[in-house]
């Protein structure tokens, strides 16, 4: 298939971006999208002109590297896929595709397609964690977790931080990532010890790095690769509240 | 000159030296930690619980990755599961088996002691991942779940759903989140190292490069630990991680650091087979599929009918057949070997006759759709992405790729390399897996490297060499390893040819899978020796990288790791060539069974073979002779 793209172009951070057009033909439907944009910048390299830069390291879904707005859809058309995994057969001859970063003044653009995302890192450095030292740990069965907690905390933890969430939500808020990290720790008895000051914590971290509030849009639920659900938000709405009150 | 390696291990009966050895190991003051400082290269599994557990203990550590963010490692992929010795099923598992069926796994090429003490503490390792809050699958009564894995007849492995890399390296990363957050980790991120500084034999830094803002500058410390992950990539088409490079490691090779083992790679038998030539990378389909699925092919050569019209007498499940024991469980080496043999035959399926069948079906009218659903759910998923084929209704078609380097840096039993100081962890060193990896045992490696291994050792070594690094000698080298890098970057950005890096990593790939990978022989390898040399020749007159090292330049970044793939392949080609003896995956087609399986020489392959740089010249080979002193060395058989 033929293809037109539209592709954001921005040299160096604060500096003026814009969308520019490239044609790519004879794209098979096997490649994936990434694979698709390689054989771009493999063709403007020969011709010694800049190549588009993009983040990506696995291309199996699961590192959370990758991620652009693929016709104003993070990580673009289909469901629960990230775009390394999103392919070609997802679209027509013919089509024109508009690419452009994640947008958030949380993630400020680096160049391109490439955002940076240490914002959601030091999220996790203020409490996304369990205080154990090495060498502290009880044996594994000395705490046993019932299964459906137990797989309650691997749905939350299956966030791969990439933030399609953030790029999706009206206000950017980095809602649903922060509540997939409180709603595995706070599924499982070892996270209990320090839910309230990780709540706390937490959010106000959130705020801090410039991200907006949660309205309830939900966007963040629908462009999550994982399907993140967002009753993890309401969740950390409520404990949130608790914490406050206390 | 050549020598003969020690890799300094404890004296004592097996299974009290690492106790002892422990023991004996000379501490820190906890009031002195913080004077000594220690960088930690990569976040990985190793990377990231080393750098957490020590500054738990009160070091000052800087952490140091290319990626983004450290929870993005590689290891966020691995997908099976971790082993561990926990015989939690009462079927019979116990360290010594879990060492045993390792170093048989490994075919005999592996440390003993090394391998016995993977095994003590890989207990140690789910108990500290299940107070970390690591999701591991549980059975309904809420205690852990196993699952079984390649090579082994007990079910050791602990998962958490097709996502256990995902999961572990979560739990290291909140470790480490943990020390970045209370102030006692400096965490650079999007920095890649480009030289180690060693001042007489003694590392004392290394040399980063900004990625976002090209600026190159050296660190110092007491020690330097690469956890620098493997280098399958240097095939170009792996499962690993694009990124995945082998700068780090070969950058210490050609400071002094020996290269151990360098052509044993595995190659896994389940991956997705290649489907154009625009393929970047391949995927792994999870060994523990094997657990359900049967691997077949037809029995006529050039049988184009769909797999559900082959009626079942003319399949050939051909590792059931000739391996009834383990059947398609049998080890990675074996599987793919097996695969290749019979696509050779002409009875590979799929476009090119490069792929074989694994059938659910079996198992799908044995336990249900939703179990099996419920086991690999998300494999399948992805398998229907990428391929657009639906696995529930149509067998799934893989073949072998190349997916995890035994070779690496040589480290003695304390996990330091011959350079004093500079300490190698995880997929980075050589150390536990001889020359064919089990299943769900990297994932155990690196994290008992980085939680319980490496903080005694290091301890011990700062105890008894003291901070060292603020010497007139130590500046002028990491100055001149700053300049060296430099000169790297200049010279790559003014070729000005008309090659992209990317061709050249694709072309160096295809020379290394030809005639250095799943089968290898004389000729073959020979002639890569020519080959690979007139590549880098060509790379450094005919190479296009655009742009400036001023800024993120993704093209300036590849082109600097191929240039030094381009250097490695030849040392990997020449280990190849000398080791004249089948090994795991290292499979010699000169030296098979009348049955075809590898032949492994004993009398004169022994050792590990630990690579020198040596300028200009052919590096010198020096051996570490393995004695095993609590196996016997046995046939490898999994008949
Ligand atoms: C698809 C897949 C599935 C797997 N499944 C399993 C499994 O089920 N069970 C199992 O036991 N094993 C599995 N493995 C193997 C296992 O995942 C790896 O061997 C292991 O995770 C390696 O960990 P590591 O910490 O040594 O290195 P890595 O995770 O590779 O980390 C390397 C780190 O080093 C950094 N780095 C490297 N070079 C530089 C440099 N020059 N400068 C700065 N930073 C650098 C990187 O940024 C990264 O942080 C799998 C592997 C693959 C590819
Ligand atoms: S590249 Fe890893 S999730 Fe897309």
């Amino acid at each position: 298939m033929n293809l037109r793209l539209h592709i954001w172009r921005q040299k160096e951070p604060g500096a003026q971006g814009m969308l520019k057009a490239y044609d790519v033909a004879d794209v098979s439907e096997h490649m994936s999208f990434l694979e698709m944009l390689d054989v771009l910048n493999e063709r403007l390299l020969e011709n010694g002109e800049d190549p588009v830069a993009f983040e990506h390291d696995c291309r199996e879904g699961i590192c959370g590297t990758c991620g652009m707005v693929i016709n104003g859809r993070p990580h673009g058309p289909e469901p629960k896929t990230t775009v390394c995994q999103l392919h070609m057969r997802s679209f027509h001859d013919g089509d024109s595709i508009t690419i452009e970063p994640w947008r958030a003044s949380a993630f400020p653009v680096v160049k391109d397609l490439v955002v940076d995302r240490s914002a959601f890192d030091r999220i996790v450095q203020k409490g996304g964690y369990i205080s154990v030292n090495t060498g502290n740990a009880p044996d594994g069965n000395a705490i046993p977790v019932p299964k459906v907690n137990a797989d309650l905390a691997m749905d939350a933890a299956s966030c791969i931080g990439c933030g399609a969430c953030v790029a999706a939500c009206p206000n950017a808020s980095a809602m649903l990532f922060t509540a997939a990290k409180i709603g595995h720790l706070h599924a499982l008895p070892q996270g209990h010890a320090e839910k309230g000051a990780r709540v706390y914590n937490m959010v106000l971290a959130m705020d801090d790095e410039g991200f907006g509030a949660c309205t309830n849009h939900l966007e963040c639920e629908a462009a999550c690769p994982k399907g993140i659900s967002s009753l993890f938000i309401a969740k950390l709405n409520t404990e949130f509240v608790i914490t406050s009150l206390l | 000159m050549i020598m003969e390696l020690s890799g300094r291990t404890p004296l004592g009966s097996l299974t009290d030296k690492w106790e002892k050895h422990k023991n004996e190991l000379k501490l820190v003051n906890p009031s002195n930690k913080r004077k000594f400082s220690v960088i930690v290269v990569g976040t990985g599994l190793a990377g990231s619980s080393a750098a957490a557990t020590l500054a738990e203990l009160g070091y000052n550590v800087t952490a140091i990755t290319y990626n983004d963010s450290p929870r993005r490692a590689h290891s966020i992929a691995a997908q099976g599961g971790i082993n561990a010795a926990k015989n939690y099923q009462n079927d019979g598992d116990s360290v010594w088996r879990l060492f045993y069926d390792t170093i048989k796994g490994g075919d005999f090429r592996a440390r003993e002691a090394n391998v016995y003490r993977l095994a003590q503490v890989s207990g140690n390792i789910i108990d500290q991942c299940v107070a970390q809050g690591v999701p591991f699958a549980r059975e309904y009564g809420g205690y852990l779940a196993n699952r079984s894995f390649g090579g082994a007849q007990v079910s050791r492995t602990f998962y958490a759903r097709g996502q256990t890399g995902q999961q572990l390296l979560l739990g290291a990363y909140q470790a480490l989140s943990r020390q970045v957050g209370l102030g006692k980790v400096n965490l650079l991120t999007k920095k890649e190292m480009m030289d180690v500084v060693v001042v007489d034999g003694r590392a004392h830094g290394v040399v980063i490069r900004d990625l976002v803002d090209g600026k190159i500058e050296s660190l110092t410390a007491d020690a330097v630990l690469l956890c620098t992950g493997g280098y399958s990539n240097v095939f170009y088409l792996s499962t690993n991680a694009k990124a995945c490079n082998v700068t780090a490691a070969y950058r210490a090779y050609k400071r002094g650091a020996l290269f151990a083992n360098p052509c044993f790679t595995q190659i896994h038998p389940t991956c997705i087979p290649v489907s154009g030539d625009y393929q970047s990378k391949l995927t792994l389909m999870s060994e523990s599929l094997r657990n359900d699925g049967r691997i077949w092919v037809p029995k006529e050569r050039g049988d184009t009918r769909l797999p559900n019209l082959i009626p079942e007498i003319e399949r050939d499940y051909y590792l059931e057949r000739k391996y009834p024991s383990f059947g398609n469980l049998s080890p990675r080496d074996i599987a793919s070997r097996a695969a290749k043999e019979v696509c050779d035959d002409g009875r590979g399926v799929g476009p090119g006759g490069k792929g074989v069948y694994l059938d659910f079906a079996d198992a799908i009218s044995r336990l249900g759709r939703k179990v099996i659903e419920d086991r690999y759910g998300n494999l399948f998923e992805m398998y229907q992405r990428i391929t657009g084929e639906d696995p529930y209704s149509v067998p799934m078609r893989i073949y072998p790729a190349v997916h995890y380097t035994m070779g690496g840096l040589w480290v003695d039993y304390n996990l330091m390399s011959n350079v004093n100081g500079l300490f190698v962890l995880g997929e980075a060193n050589f150390s536990d897996h001889g020359a064919n990896r089990l299943g769900a045992s990297a994932l155990m490696q690196g994290l008992a490297d980085g939680y319980f291994i490496i903080p005694y050792t290091v301890g011990g070594y700062l105890a008894s060499t003291g901070p060292g690094t603020h010497t007139e000698a130590v500046r002028n080298k990491a100055a001149e390893a700053v300049q060296h890098s430099e000169e790297k970057i200049t010279r790559l950005l003014a070729i000005n040819g008309k090659r992209t890096p990317t061709s050249f990593h694709r072309e160096l790939g295809k020379i290394m899978w030809d005639k250095c990978g799943m089968a290898r022989n004389e000729q073959g390898l020979q002639s890569a020796l020519v080959e690979i040399p007139q590549l880098r020749d060509e790379f450094w007159n005919n190479l296009r990288v655009p742009g400036t090292g001023e800024e993120l330049n993704q093209s300036l970044e590849h082109a600097s790791r191929v240039a030094d793939f381009l250097e490695f392949a030849e040392l990997m080609v020449r280990d190849a060539l000398h080791r004249k003896e089948s090994c795991g995956g290292h499979f010699r087609e000169e030296f098979q069974t009348e049955d075809g399986e590898a032949k492994r020489n004993d009398n004169d392959f022994t050792y590990v073979a630990a690579w020198e740089y040596n300028g200009n010249n052919a590096p010198l080979m020096h051996k570490e002779h393995l004695h095993f002193e609590n196996v016997e060395l046995a046939t490898r058989s999994y008949k």
